[in-house]
């Protein structure tokens, strides 16, 4: 993995208006503010975060999916390289082919009128990827197998599926084109946690198996220690902290991640949760707090929170965190959340 | 104090594909001061059997004649299921039992304040004048946790933020001092940051108010962090109960077991994930005998023949299942 | 595309009926369940019924509805059938009295009709009559270019007849036209008027809808802003005017094409809204995201996508309008301000029913309006049939 990273994006910003008529003044929802992220090839990266933290939108930013409001994302696979903010209108069909996204419900993500055999191949037929019929039933039986779906399931309509089952259709229908980026926005939250495990242990063999890079965006903080390299942390729309999944859960450093590790219920009723519960409740992405976002529920504000915004300090290891204080507070004794043997 | 008891609650729905058995005779008990856990995945019933204690399932539910719900309303012994006309079960609903779901913004009406809302229902189950009315629900917003109760008081649904309109939905539950509240997945919805706020509060309002709960949810670490017993429900049926220690740390049905395995955990970040094979079967084709022998890597013949009774595992610890059965016996 | 296959019901074990259920098309489960609704399957047969009685009505009257056909000797006469048995005894054909008539002193000398019953008229079926085509347009528009004038597929068989004088099952009006035949002719009026007036409707709400809800944004705005302005329109007062202004040296043709246009023209803005609002929903579904984001072009996404999709929506939305247009029309004629006599449709039928003289005496002028009801009615529950089948998430179910 020491080639260029797959994405690479700086200070990147999308803002949406909301209201704002003919006479009023326009609101923005900062959803992703000044981000900067470098997604390594080949890895399978997390982006975590609470609702209004803005990782969905980041996600959709690396594919195109939604208008950027300014920064600047460049994509490099060892092929082909793009600048994904000018990309002309035939650039960015080419890239359509090397990078695609798996939704999130399964049942809103497949057409109710078209056959399995249809919805899978229907990414190669719109981008011209196969040149006659043959080849588009072979492509698709190819990636229908790898998913562990029948050749008698292509025939059927997606009425006739359970949740698992069109979620992996959703999976073959997103991988038939072989991309080399997928982003998995919460592929996984819609289904029952017997069946999570399976589309889990899919999504991880196939990543292995065509090696290409995922981005995989979730809440669920103990699913992306499982299947994750490397994690990065989301708040109202900044990146709070990035590191390699075990550091992340051994040693995190920043107050938000440490609060969130310890808010996740433990199977063990015996087990004494340390107090990092958090107060408050997640402010507005229309009007987000100063300095550092997150100063208005942290336990270790100090006034200089509340006016400068941290950056994303690099340090050794890769392990990256935004926090005025967080040297100080590695130096607080705390119980380690993950115990690693 | 036994505040409910729920003996071979069977329930079918009357529908055009014919007659589905939504729940396959159950029985439990809720204490007061206590947390009684429902886990379940999607299909297994649990959202009916909780409705089942207020009536609340539509018009084509049909119990067997064996079921009885007893509820203890102000020392009194009430069989629900005898309740008819709207009358006697509002003095049941609201009252007695309450009952909290999901989506906090499908609980209020959207066009009336959450204070209106909240005096209506303790008017009307109790006889008090509106003031104090009033009084008691901001006393209420305030004891959720939700600042500048009076504030809030005044406004909508839409301008609380999900957490708050949770809590919110809590107080106005609570109002009435309800002896038995049921939670149906009460904390889905919410972020897990605010999901441990809430978890909390209901811990100490259990212990306040000496209230029993019945907690229904998919998410086995809520359970393990809230609940003092907990019934794994599969298809309708009770396949393991017990403490939540007894269930968690020993279970003893392979159901229970896949379902523990299938969990990502963060103290081992190196095991694989192994979920339960195969996929939960439609309610319209229920399997032969025992219901999870389909998904059973340690199914026998028998187990497609005949259903298995509960088996004791330990002081109130008790699963429905062959192999492990034996094992017990074996012992 | 599939849509109303006549697909058999297959038989067989469990397993195949599962299988069938999983690659049933979105059409084949609409039709099932459609089936499955009792009220639905009645109606559809009903209105069935009803679209060939009218399509057929020169085979089965036995008289032409207009001036040629009338039975002066059977005025005002009420409804005959044909009985199989009587004090004479009984016969195999089913016959009727021949009907005599005078003037009677006790009627203030108005004509008193009576039946003789010793002479009998037989029922003959499969008679030969007047002629009539199947085919026949002439229409004589304003202005040369347009004139159309076809005969084709003519023949003088009919139904049924008599041997000798009139058979006249609904009794006959005023001026001896029989009401059966009548009535036949104006379910086919108000079926054609009520087809050309949704089909201009209907094309103008897809072209209108469907930009309006495609594109979003301020073309939304201002095609939503023209719609609204014109529904505002009241139709009464318009008709009025039109009544006015139209020159009586239209014929009837014309006077039909022109109405049922106008109905059609001020009857899409509702359709319109319908089918903006199902565009609207479609475009955010995700599969058509997906299929976006793969770089499907418009062309694409609106064929393979939004048409399968609210193509079930439409045939439904499009039953609904039917009868609203239907009875404008019959509403309109019933005042004289559409229709009228001596043009067969059913509100013009229905004019001559207001009168204290008809109540009384001759209530047999009142089939034409349960004809009315029954059509209109047919329409509404088999679109509702149709509606509830199409939409398999709703959970209102009886």
């Amino acid at each position: 993995m020491n080639k260029k990273p797959i994405i690479s994006c700086r200070d990147l910003s999308v803002h949406f208006p909301i209201g704002g008529g003919l006479f009023e003044q326009k609101q923005f929802v900062r959803a992703v503010n000044n981000v900067n992220l470098s997604i390594p090839q080949g890895s399978f990266f997390g982006l975590v975060g609470e609702s209004g933290s803005g990782k969905t939108t980041l996600g959709r930013a690396f594919l195109r999916a939604v208008p950027i409001t300014h920064g600047e994302i460049n994509y490099s696979d060892g092929e082909k390289d793009y600048d994904l903010v000018d990309l002309p209108k035939k650039q960015l069909k080419e890239f359509r082919k090397r990078a695609q996204l798996i939704f999130q419900d399964p049942y809103a993500a497949l057409s109710p009128r078209m056959t399995i055999r249809d919805i899978i191949a229907e990414p190669l037929e719109v981008m011209n990827l196969t040149s006659s019929r043959e080849e588009t039933d072979e492509l698709v039986r190819e990636i229908a197998h790898k998913c562990r779906l029948n050749l008698e399931h292509l025939r059927r309509f997606p009425h006739a599926f359970s949740g698992g089952q069109r979620q992996r259709i959703s999976i073959a229908r997103s991988l038939v084109s072989n991309p080399r980026f997928v982003v998995a926005d919460e592929s996984v939250a819609a289904l029952d946690v017997s069946i999570q495990a399976d589309v889990l242990n899919l999504l991880k063999s196939l990543q292995s198996e065509l090696g290409s890079t995922y981005l995989f965006i979730s809440h669920d903080l103990s699913v992306v220690a499982h299947i994750c390299d490397m994690v990065a942390v989301m708040y109202l729309g900044q990146l709070i902290e990035v590191a390699p999944t075990r550091e992340l859960f051994s040693a995190p450093r920043h107050p938000y991640t440490k609060a969130l590790l310890s808010s996740i219920p433990n199977l063990d009723p015996d087990h004494q949760s340390d107090a990092q519960k958090l107060k408050g409740e997640i402010p507005s992405p229309t009007n987000p707090p100063s300095g550092c976002k997150f100063h208005t529920r942290c336990s270790y504000v100090v006034e200089h929170c509340k006016v400068v915004e941290p950056l994303l300090e690099h340090t050794e290891s890769s392990h990256d965190v935004a926090c005025h204080r967080w040297e100080e507070l590695m130096n607080i004794k705390e119980i380690p959340v993950a115990n690693l043997a | 104090m036994t505040l409910l008891t729920v003996e071979n609650l069977t329930l079918e729905f009357d529908t055009d594909e014919g007659r589905i058995t939504a729940v396959n005779n159950i029985s439990f008990e809720v204490n007061s001061g206590e947390v009684l856990g429902i886990v379940g995945e999607s299909g297994s019933g649990k959202s009916v059997t909780a409705k089942s204690v207020m009536q609340l399932n539509p018009s084509n539910s049909v119990y067997s004649s064996e079921t009885k719900i007893l509820l203890d309303v102000d020392g009194e012994s009430v069989d629900v299921l005898a309740l008819e006309g709207g009358k006697e079960l509002r003095t049941v609903r609201g009252g007695s039992v309450s009952m909290i779901f999901q989506e906090p913004m499908a609980s209020f009406a959207p066009a009336i304040t959450i204070g209106a809302q909240m005096v209506e229902q303790l008017l009307l189950h109790k006889k008090i004048s509106k003031a104090e009315a009033i009084k008691i629900s901001i006393e209420m917003l305030d004891k959720v946790g939700i600042s500048d109760a009076d504030k809030r008081f005044k406004q909508y649904a839409f301008e609380l933020s999900g957490g708050m309109r949770q809590r919110a939905m809590i107080a106005m539950a609570l109002s009435t001092n309800p002896k038995l509240l049921i939670a149906d997945e009460p904390t889905t919805a919410l972020d897990v940051t605010i999901q441990a706020q809430v978890l909390d509060l209901m811990k100490d309002l259990v212990v306040e108010f000496n209230m029993g709960i019945i907690f229904i949810t998919h998410d086995l670490g809520v359970i393990a962090q809230t609940a003092d017993r907990v019934a794994v429900m599969y298809l309708g049926e009770f396949v393991e109960q017990g403490s939540v220690h007894q269930v968690l740390k020993n279970p003893t049905h392979p159901y229970t077991q896949g379902l523990i395995n299938a969990l990502p955990k963060l103290d081992d970040l190196d095991a694989p994930l192994t979920p339960v094979p195969g996929d939960i079967p439609s309610p319209l084709e229920r399997p032969p005998g025992c219901v999870f022998h389909t998904r059973c890597a340690l199914a026998e013949p028998r187990c497609s023949k005949s259903i298995p009774q509960m088996t004791n595992h330990g002081e109130g610890h008790s699963a429905a299942c062959f192999v492990t059965a034996n094992k017990v016996e074996a012992l | 595309m599939k849509l109303f296959f006549w697909k058999k019901k297959p038989s067989g074990d469990k397993q195949q009926l599962k299988e069938a259920y999983f690659t049933a098309s979105q059409g084949q489960l609409i039709r099932t369940r459609f089936k499955k609704n009792r009220s639905a399957k009645i109606a559809a047969w009903v209105l069935t019924l009803m679209i060939l009685s009218g399509f057929f009505s020169d085979f089965l009257s036995p008289y032409s509805p207009d001036m040629s056909g009338r039975d002066k000797q059977y005025e005002n006469g009420p409804p005959q059938f044909p009985i199989f048995w009587d004090e004479n005894g009984f016969s195999a054909r089913p016959f009727l009295y021949t009907t005599e008539r005078h003037r009677s002193i006790e009627t203030n000398f108005r004509w008193v009709l009576t039946d003789n019953r010793d002479k009998r008229r037989y029922l003959e079926l499969w008679v030969d009559d007047w002629e009539y085509s199947y085919i026949d347009i002439s229409w004589n528009l304003p202005g040369d270019w347009f004139d159309v004038d076809i005969k084709a597929l003519t023949s003088t068989k009919h139904l049924f007849g008599m041997n000798e004088g009139g058979i006249h099952l609904f009794g006959t009006d005023k001026t001896g036209k029989d009401i059966f035949s009548r009535t036949l002719h104006a379910i086919y009026t108000s079926l054609a008027v009520g087809t050309l007036g949704v089909l201009i409707a209907f094309v103008l709400a897809l072209v209108i809808g469907g930009v309006s809800g495609y594109f979003g944004g301020w073309i939304d705005s201002v095609l939503q802003m023209f719609t609204d302005a014109i529904r505002t329109v009241p139709p009464i007062p318009l008709f009025m005017a039109f009544a006015a202004f139209m020159p009586d040296t239209w014929s009837s043709e014309v006077r039909f094409f022109f109405i049922a246009s106008v109905l059609g023209l001020i009857g899409w803005p509702t359709l319109a809204r319908r089918i903006r609002t199902h565009l609207l929903t479609e475009r955010s579904q995700e599969y058509v995201l997906a299929a976006e984001l793969c770089g499907a072009k418009p062309g694409h996404v609106i064929r393979r996508h939004l048409l399968p999709s609210f193509t079930s929506y439409i045939i439904v939305d499009v039953m609904i309008t039917f009868p609203y247009v239907v009875r404008s029309e019959t509403a309109l004629s019933f005042i004289g301000l559409g229709l009228t006599d001596p043009v067969n449709s059913l509100g013009s039928l229905m004019q001559n029913v207001s009168k204290a003289d008809v109540l009384l005496n001759y209530q047999w002028y009142l089939i034409p309006v349960i004809f009315f009801i029954a059509f209109v009615l047919a329409f509404v529950f088999v679109g509702d049939g149709l509606r509830d089948a199409a939409d398999p998430y709703s959970q209102t179910k009886k």
